[in-house]
C-alpha cells in the first residue's frame, strides 16, 4: 500500500464575493481511513465538498486526490472519486437497475463487465430485489443505498459522502455505517464523510472539525477528548437572565468562569463530583437539572469552536 | 472486487461520448414514456389543432393568387402543426435540465469524468429525438384523419425519399430549438421562471414563422419572419412535403437547411460554453 495521503489539502482558502468560506485550511487524509469533516452548517464543509468533487474550481491553495491534482487533472480526479451527494443524485423516475446501469455508461462502461458490477453492487447494498422498482417508491434509506451503490460502480479508491445519514432513521443510519466500515475492510476505499452527527463522528478513524472555514481541531476521537480530561458539568438554569446571574455568582464564588449558552452553564472540572456537589450546595434555587458527564465530541466541539453545536450565526 | 484494475489514462471515444450521450438520450426517453399525461399531451394537442383550425378557418383561407389558391388551409397548416410538435417537445424537454439540477442528478453527471460537450449533445439530441418520433407519428396519422373525414382531400402519401429528408429537417429544427431552450434553461432555477420567458418567446415564434399564416401581409412582419430561425426550418419542411405552390415566396431548399443547421450548430456551441463555466451548480 503506498504511504502517500489519499486526499491531501494545502492552504486552500475560498472566498464567496466578500464572505469568507474556507480560511488557509490544510490537513491530509490518510488511504484507507473513514475520515470525519465535522461542523456546523456554513462552517465550509459543504464548499470543500464541492472542491473535492470537482463541482467549483480551487480558488487558492492545492488539492489533490490520490496524487491528481483537482485543478489540473479534473479527470483523473473524477474517475478516481466516488461522489454521494446530500441531495440524492438518483434519478426518482428511473428504476433502481437503470440508475446504476446508466451511471455506469457515464463511466464509460459497459456490456458483460456493467452487468456484473451492477449486480455486486445491488447485492453488497442488499437491492437486488428492489432492482426493477421505480426509485421514487423507495424508502430514504434504499434511496441513500442506490446512492451509494451507484457512486462505486467504477471501483473509485475515495469514496466522498456529503451528509448521507439526511433524512435516514438511526436504524438506517446505523445499516450504512455497517455498509461503509465493511467496504473500508473489504476494497481499502477511503471514506471521506462530512456530517454534523455526534454520534456519527464517533465511529471515524480521524476526524476534523471545521469552524468558520478553518481547522479548530483534528485528531481520532479519543485524542480529541483527551485534550479536555477530567469531567464535563452541565448546569440547565430556569431561563437565560437567570442563567447569566448565576454565572457571574459562580464566578465570583469559586473562581470559575463557566461558558455561557442562553439558559445553559458548562463547565469542565478535573474533580467534577466535587464541584458537582458544592455547586449544588451554593446554588440549588437556580438550578433546574445538573449532570455530570466525562468529555464528549460535542464538548470537544464547544471547546474547539466556543460555541454550541446548534448555535451558528448567533455567536 | 477487483479494485486494482488500472484505468487507462485516455478513455476512449466511445467511453467519453457514445455511452454518455447515448445514456442521456435513453433516458430521456424513458422518462417521457414513463409519464402517460406527457405522451396523451404532446400527441394530442397538434392533432386537435390542425383538425379545430383547419375546419374553423377553412372558409377565411385562400392563398395568394400567384400560387393558384388550390391549397386548403389544413394542408397549408399541416406542417406548420408537425412544426409546433417539434418546438413545443424540445424546448420543453430542455426544462428538465432545471429538474436535472433541482433534483441532483446533474450533480453525478457533472462530477463523473464526462466532457460537457456529451452533456449538453446528451440533452439535446435526447430532446430533438423526442420531438422528431413525435412530429412523424403526427405527420403519419394525419392520413387517418383523412380518412374518418376529420381532414379533406389532400395528397398525403410520402415516399421513402421524402420520409428521410422529412426525419432530417425535423431532427436539425428540434436541435435548434432544444439547444436554444438549454441555454435559457441552465441559467433558470426554476420550471416557473422557463415558463415565464418561454410563453413570451415561444408562441410569437411559432405563429411569426409561417406555420400558422404565410407572412408577407405588411413589411415589418416580414423581416420578423425572415429573422426568426424557426421560418426556416418550417420552409425547409414545405419544400420537402409540401406541394410546391404552397411553398413560393420561401427561401430555398438549401438556404433554408443552412440556416437551420447554423442555428443548431451555434446554439449547441453556446451551450458548451455556457456548461463549462465553473459555476455550474
Amino acid at each position: 500500500m503506498s504511504v502517500s495521503p489519499a486526499i491531501l489539502i494545502d492552504s486552500v482558502s475560498h472566498k464567496y464575493g466578500e464572505r469568507v468560506a474556507l480560511d488557509q485550511l490544510s490537513f491530509d487524509v490518510r488511504a484507507g481511513e473513514i475520515f470525519g469533516l465535522l461542523g456546523p452548517n456554513g462552517g465550509g464543509k459543504t464548499s470543500l465538498f464541492k472542491l473535492l468533487s470537482t463541482l467549483m474550481p480551487v480558488q487558492s491553495g492545492q488539492l489533490s486526490i490520490v496524487g491528481f491534482d483537482v485543478t489540473k487533472q479534473a479527470d483523473e480526479v473524477r474517475q478516481s472519486i466516488g461522489v454521494t451527494f446530500q441531495s440524492p443524485s438518483v434519478d426518482i423516475k428511473l428504476t433502481v437497475r437503470e440508475n446504476i446501469v446508466y451511471q455506469g455508461r457515464l463511466y464509460g462502461l459497459s456490456g458483460t463487465d456493467l452487468r456484473k458490477r451492477v449486480a455486486a453492487q445491488m447485492e453488497r447494498f442488499q437491492i437486488s430485489d428492489r432492482a426493477n422498482d421505480l426509485v421514487q417508491t423507495l424508502s430514504g434509506g434504499l434511496k441513500r443505498r442506490v446512492e451509494i451503490a451507484k457512486s462505486l460502480l467504477h471501483n473509485p479508491r475515495v469514496l466522498l459522502l456529503d451528509e448521507p445519514s439526511t433524512g435516514l432513521d438511526p436504524g438506517a443510519r446505523f445499516d450504512l455505517w455497517q455498509a461503509l466500515q465493511t467496504l473500508r475492510a473489504e476494497s481499502g476505499v477511503t471514506v471521506l464523510v462530512t456530517t454534523h452527527l455526534m454520534e456519527e463522528a464517533e465511529k471515524c478513524d480521524r476526524l476534523v472539525i471545521l469552524d468558520h472555514g478553518k481547522l479548530a481541531a483534528m485528531g481520532t476521537p479519543d485524542e480529541l477528548r483527551s485534550k479536555i480530561g477530567g469531567d464535563c458539568i452541565t448546569i440547565q438554569a430556569f431561563d437565560s437572565a437567570r442563567a447569566a446571574s448565576l454565572s457571574q455568582k459562580i464566578t465570583s464564588t469559586l473562581h470559575i468562569t463557566p461558558q455561557l449558552f442562553e439558559t445553559q452553564l458548562r463547565i469542565e472540572a478535573p474533580e467534577g463530583a466535587e464541584l458537582v456537589h458544592r455547586l449544588t450546595k451554593e446554588f440549588s434555587p437556580e438550578i433546574r437539572s445538573i449532570t455530570l458527564g466525562k468529555p464528549t465530541l460535542e464538548d470537544v466541539f464547544i471547546r474547539a469552536t466556543g460555541h454550541r453545536f446548534w448555535d451558528e450565526g448567533k455567536v | 472486487m477487483s479494485q486494482n484494475t488500472t484505468q487507462s489514462p485516455r478513455p476512449g471515444f466511445m467511453a467519453r461520448y457514445g455511452l454518455p450521450i447515448s445514456m442521456l438520450v435513453e433516458r430521456e426517453f424513458v422518462r417521457f414514456f414513463r409519464q402517460r399525461s406527457r405522451v396523451v399531451g404532446a400527441l394530442a394537442q397538434p392533432v386537435i389543432f390542425w383538425v379545430l383550425f383547419g375546419a374553423g378557418l377553412s372558409g377565411s383561407f385562400r392563398m395568394a393568387a400567384a400560387s393558384g389558391g388550390s391549397v386548403s388551409f389544413q394542408e397549408y397548416f399541416l406542417p406548420g402543426a408537425a412544426l409546433m410538435i417539434v418546438l413545443f417537445t424540445s424546448i420543453f424537454s430542455s426544462i428538465s435540465v432545471i429538474q436535472d439540477r433541482n433534483e441532483g442528478f446533474l450533480q453525478g453527471v457533472l462530477a463523473a469524468p464526462v466532457p460537457r460537450v456529451s452533456l449538453v449533445l446528451g440533452k439535446l439530441f435526447g430532446g430533438a429525438s423526442l420531438a422528431l418520433v413525435q412530429a412523424l407519428l403526427f405527420l403519419w396519422s394525419a392520413p387517418l384523419l383523412q380518412y374518418i373525414g376529420l381532414a379533406p382531400e389532400m395528397p398525403l402519401g410520402f415516399s421513402i425519399g421524402q420520409t428521410l429528408a422529412m426525419i432530417g429537417v425535423l431532427f436539425l429544427t428540434g436541435l435548434g430549438m432544444a439547444g436554444l431552450g438549454f441555454l435559457f434553461a441552465w441559467k433558470i432555477d426554476s420550471v416557473q421562471g422557463f415558463h415565464g420567458i418561454m410563453s413570451v418567446l415561444l408562441m410569437p415564434m411559432w405563429l411569426l414563422s409561417g406555420a400558422f399564416f404565410p407572412p408577407g401581409g405588411s413589411k415589418w412582419l416580414s423581416w420578423v419572419v425572415a429573422v426568426n430561425p424557426l421560418s426556416y426550418g418550417l420552409s425547409a419542411l414545405r419544400h420537402v412535403i409540401g406541394r410546391s405552390d404552397a411553398a413560393v415566396g420561401l427561401p430555398s431548399l438549401p438556404v433554408s437547411l443552412a440556416v437551420s443547421l447554423g442555428f443548431a450548430v451555434l446554439c449547441v456551441a453556446l451551450g458548451v460554453r455556457m456548461t463549462r463555466r465553473p459555476s455550474a451548480i
